[in-house]
């Protein structure tokens, strides 16, 4: 009986904790979506108060959507995002399966130097290649982004992925070449699809970092046309201090489509996490 | 290195050169090589020379002599490092304990609301650091007054202050919005650990009569010391390379008085130039040298000492 209570007691105190830091995780982000459907004189009276008929406006969507290219500055992001996962997981795959598959002179060495990168960030050698893209006259294009961005997702995708293909069964690539499959064959056809929970794993892996870079885009591709949402936002931001309506939904306005994705994908993301991928 | 992939197999069957590994090696390399591992060794290089009247110049180790020693560089890089220091030891002190913590009351079996607590723990870090610093930077804003608010609900009104805006509590609080923002990946990687624990090791523990916290500090503990190995240089490496959060909340000068100054945001300073100060490339490349240095005698430090002394357990 008395054991019962006890572990009550203890349930209690570990939904009272986790819930005090969820709370504290998910506050400010209420905070800003709450306060960007408000008008000037709400937000600062009662800032916690939800939208209600007199306080509600959407004077700071207005203005921001009047201003700034938001929309140029998304598609940019997403085009910079979706090409660089592209060739990650492409390039990525292919060697990964270069390294599991086959027994090579220098293999394990390849797999060492591949691997720097892991550890290493990319970031230090900016000043070298920013000078290879004003050389290759390739600065405030999307191209230098994205470049950049291959780059440094495919150590952690060669990584993870010749982890798991490793697990492809012999017998099966075996049973293609006894068809005629060419080794191409066998990786576009047998391999690829058999590994795609992995794909899915570096595509996440890869994607939160450059979608929330600021770095490059500020060095590369600082121009109007290149701007990324991060760098799109933090310049906007800046020129709005004072105008806190437009601040908070210019906020709100870079929140939504991590929130949307976020709600969508987070299974698929936090199962990636914790099955061991990153070991 | 790619000369040595076009010899055959190591069988001393005679065997045509298999093209197909090179083809599936080349595009990977190309890319890594050309952007990232050549860049990063021709920064190292660069930071040998210096310009001298409009030509440049080998100077040797004569870039980090005036790093460490000029007056006028001296006093900007050991205050960005010292601050970097901090920096790391506030995320180490605070992040990493409170992500074990959270982890190891989420993986209570049968935890009710356990996936609402994860998703939601999770949601800030994968915000970008620009919309994270001006969240933090309004709800600290005494114009606002949401946090003199909230403080005044514990009765506690007194104690605000504009802590971004004063240099002893500016690299503090800036530290502790990137915990707030990081707090997600040592949470997530830990209790990844602690579902790999096998039931049977907890099961002898409870017939031993071993449970609860002894429980965790005697059995989990020591079982999850790779994974924390791990978040420990995860934050090393993030830490001792980081930029935008100090770069959206303080700006490029790192004020105020240079006191949130790391060396992300100086390198940018150096390299790029910021207001009356000229870009410098090669002492640019001299901190990203120093940067490449710490990070890569934390990298060893970890692979050759630490991975090798933690004892790991195979079930």
């Amino acid at each position: 009986m008395s054991k019962a209570r006890t572990s009550h007691l203890r349930s209690a105190s570990v939904h009272l904790a986790l819930g005090a830091y969820t709370l504290i995780a998910l506050f400010p982000v209420f905070l800003t979506i709450v306060n960007s459907f408000k008008n000037r004189n709400a937000i600062f009276r009662a800032p916690l108060q939800l939208p209600g008929p007199e306080s509600f406006s959407l004077i700071g969507y207005q203005t921001v959507l009047k201003q700034g290219d938001f929309i140029g500055y998304f598609s940019n992001s997403l085009t910079v995002t979706c090409v660089s996962i592209f060739f990650v997981l492409l390039f990525g795959a292919m060697a990964a399966f270069a390294l599991s598959e086959y027994r090579f002179k220098g293999n394990t060495l390849m797999g060492l130097y591949l691997s720097l990168g892991i550890m290493i960030p990319i970031r230090l050698g900016t000043v070298a290649i920013l000078q290879g893209m004003v050389a290759t006259g390739l600065v405030n294009t999307l191209t230098a982004l994205i470049l950049v961005y291959t780059a440094q997702g495919l150590p952690l995708a060669v990584f993870i992925l010749s982890e798991f293909m490793r697990t492809v069964s012999d017998d099966l690539k075996n049973a293609g070449r006894i068809d005629g499959l060419s080794e191409y064959a066998i990786f576009f056809r047998l391999v690829l699809p058999l590994v795609r929970p992995a794909m899915a794993t570096v595509a996440v892996f890869t994607m939160i970092p450059i979608w929330n870079d600021l770095w490059f885009p500020l060095i590369l591709a600082p121009a109007e046309a290149t701007k990324t949402v991060t760098l799109g936002s933090q310049v906007f931001i800046g020129q709005f201090v004072t105008d806190w309506n437009a601040v908070l939904s210019a906020l709100s306005l870079a929140i939504f489509p991590v929130l949307v994705l976020y709600m969508i994908f987070s299974r698929q993301l936090i199962r990636g996490i914790t099955s061991g991928a990153v070991k | 290195m790619t000369s040595l992939d076009e010899t055959g197999p190591s069988t001393p069957l005679k065997r045509p050169i298999r093209w197909h590994i090179l083809i599936f090696l080349f595009p990977a390399l190309l890319v890594y090589t050309a952007v990232m591992i050549l860049p990063l060794f021709q920064t190292l290089w660069l930071s040998l020379f210096n310009v001298v009247d409009d030509q440049t110049v080998f100077v040797g180790l004569g870039n980090f002599k005036t790093l460490f020693g000029d007056q006028r560089w001296a006093a900007d890089f050991w205050n960005a490092l010292k601050n970097n220091f901090i920096f790391f030891v506030i995320h180490m002190l605070v992040q990493n304990p409170i992500g074990i913590a959270l982890a190891a009351m989420l993986s209570i079996p049968k935890l009710r609301l356990a996936a609402f607590y994860r998703t939601a723990i999770f949601l800030p870090t994968l915000l970008s650091f620009v919309i994270v610093g001006f969240i933090w930077k309004l709800i600290l804003s005494p114009i606002w007054g949401v946090a003199p608010w909230m403080l005044g609900l514990v009765g506690a009104k007194s104690l605000f202050a504009p802590w971004l805006g004063l240099p002893h509590s500016a690299l503090i609080t800036v530290s502790l919005i990137s915990v707030w923002q990081y707090v997600g990946i040592p949470m997530m990687l830990i209790y990844a650990a602690l579902l790999n624990i096998p039931e049977e090791v907890i099961e002898a523990a409870e017939c031993d009569g071993v449970t609860g916290w002894s429980q965790f500090w005697k059995i989990k503990l020591p079982l999850i010391l790779p994974a924390i190995g791990i978040i420990s240089i995860l934050t090393f490496v993030g830490n001792f390379n980081a930029f935008d959060l100090v770069y959206t909340v303080q700006g490029a000068l790192a004020g105020p008085d240079g006191s949130t100054d790391i060396l992300g945001t100086l390198l940018y300073r150096t390299f790029f130039g910021f207001q009356l100060q000229l870009g410098d490339r090669s002492m640019g490349a001299t901190i990203a040298t120093v940067m490449f240095l710490i990070i890569l005698a934390g990298v060893s430090l970890y692979l050759f000492i630490i991975q090798r002394r933690i004892r790991r357990y195979q079930f």
